[in-house]
């Protein structure tokens, strides 16, 4: 609009959804829900050689209050799954869910009576991590995907319109067991 | 499917002697299972499916058991009583006695207290299905340690899947607490006198008793795109 460049230098544009984007998350705090051995990974993720701090990750809040990410590590086992559901219930808007690994994902290899088959199954998921551990590489490639989603969460009435469009693309979306033919 | 010998192979003829016979042990065959998983009755190629493998237990050993089995077998005896102990089981320098469910307190607080046997450790109480043993199909294990004779013993007491229930030792032994309800979770032994038998992995309200034989996998199918894979032990080959 010719706007930007009457403007003095070092002043910026920009919108106060990418604003706000941008602050949650560039200080987006992990709760520690680490049950297995993606755990170990995840304390790799925040150990110094791949420092989560450097993306605002250094805090793992242990009060779900105080958190804006769940990355559930590891499998959850039909006696752990109240619990995990309470902690998600207490964790305050905007939230996200990972499910790191693939017992968080999908069962894993334990498809059995004693593992809840996915965290899916009791808290909505944004980010699927497939991995036996995911090495803690794989876990910062999903929490910049996550960061991307959550740079473009819009506000206010922009936002309800996000979810609705949303949820008719989901609807839309060709299931994944019709999907034939890519198993080659 | 059950009876009949086996000489364990072991027995081996060494430049024409032969090595001394305590060596082989005689083995029962207690039941003979038929197939791994997979589907029954279909063309399964998988290779498991006419799998027969014959379940060979040390049956009843007979005195003089060797070593310090005697004198334990004696002094137990001794205290606690012909009728407590029903069989004796030695196998690999491992004693194995089993116990009459009535006499397992009794014979639990023996072997705690007797300066001769000084069972002081109790390891693990774990539980057996044995679902053709009719009469007899649970058994509850329990792993003795004797620090100051630094010797291992088993203990193992077989009730009816009808009316499984076995004195709890957790008055002897505190630490069968948590390895009682333990076996209460996964085989249904119900232990009269335990302060608080309730379930500990599976949650409070789980029906059945998941480790005993007739239990399923519980495994659910996995989609892919376009394909399903059931659970593993409902898969049939697939070449």
């Amino acid at each position: 609009m010719g706007l930007e460049e009457k403007l003095p230098s070092g002043v910026l544009l920009t919108t106060v959804e990418g604003l706000a984007g941008y602050f949650r998350k560039a200080s987006f705090w992990p709760a520690t829900f680490g049950l297995a051995c993606c755990a170990i990974e995840m304390m790799e993720f925040g150990a110094p050689k791949y420092d989560s701090s450097r993306f605002g990750m250094e805090v793992f809040r242990a009060s779900p209050r105080q958190a804006d990410l769940m990355i559930v590590a590891g499998r959850v086992s039909q006696k752990m799954a109240p619990v995990l559901r309470q902690i998600y219930d207490q964790m305050a808007n905007p939230k996200y869910v990972l499910a790191m690994g693939v017992c968080a994902s999908s069962g894993g290899m334990f498809n059995n009576y004693a593992i809840v088959q996915g965290v899916d199954h009791i808290v909505p998921v944004d980010m699927y991590l497939p991995g036996c551990p995911p090495r803690p590489e794989m876990l910062i490639d999903s929490v910049m995907k996550l960061h991307t989603k959550i740079q473009e969460t819009k506000l206010g009435q922009h936002r309800l319109d996000q979810i609705d469009s949303d949820e008719k693309v989901a609807l839309e979306a060709v299931p994944a067991s019709a999907m034939k033919g890519l198993l080659r | 499917m059950t009876g009949g010998s086996t000489q364990d192979p072991s027995s081996t003829t060494v430049g024409g002697e032969e090595v001394v016979p305590s060596e082989a042990r005689t083995l029962e065959v207690v039941e003979v299972r038929e197939g791994m998983f997979g589907v029954r009755g279909s063309g399964d190629t998988s290779g498991y499916g006419r799998l027969q493998r014959p379940v060979a237990m040390p049956g009843t050993a007979r005195r003089p058991y060797g070593g310090w089995f005697d004198e334990v077998a004696d002094r137990l005896e001794q205290l606690a009583g012909e009728g407590a102990v029903e069989s004796v089981v030695v196998d690999r320098d491992e004693l194995t006695l089993h116990v009459r469910r009535e006499s397992i307190l009794e014979v639990a607080r023996h072997l705690r207290d007797d300066a001769a046997l000084r069972y002081e450790l109790c390891s693990g109480i774990s539980g057996v299905h044995y679902p053709h043993e009719i009469g007899r199909e649970l058994h509850a294990v329990y792993h003795l340690l004797s620090m100051t004779h630094n010797r291992r013993i088993r203990l193992e007491v077989a009730v009816p899947d009808a009316d499984p229930h076995v004195p709890s030792v957790v008055s002897v032994y505190p630490t069968a607490d948590w390895h009682e309800r333990e076996t209460y979770d996964f085989f249904g032994i119900i232990f009269d006198g335990h302060p608080a038998l309730t379930r500990i992995l599976m949650p409070d309200d789980w029906p059945g008793h998941p480790q005993r034989k007739e239990y399923p996998l519980g495994g659910i199918p996995v989609e892919y795109k376009g394909a399903t894979i059931p659970p593993p032990d409902e898969r049939r080959s697939y070449s």
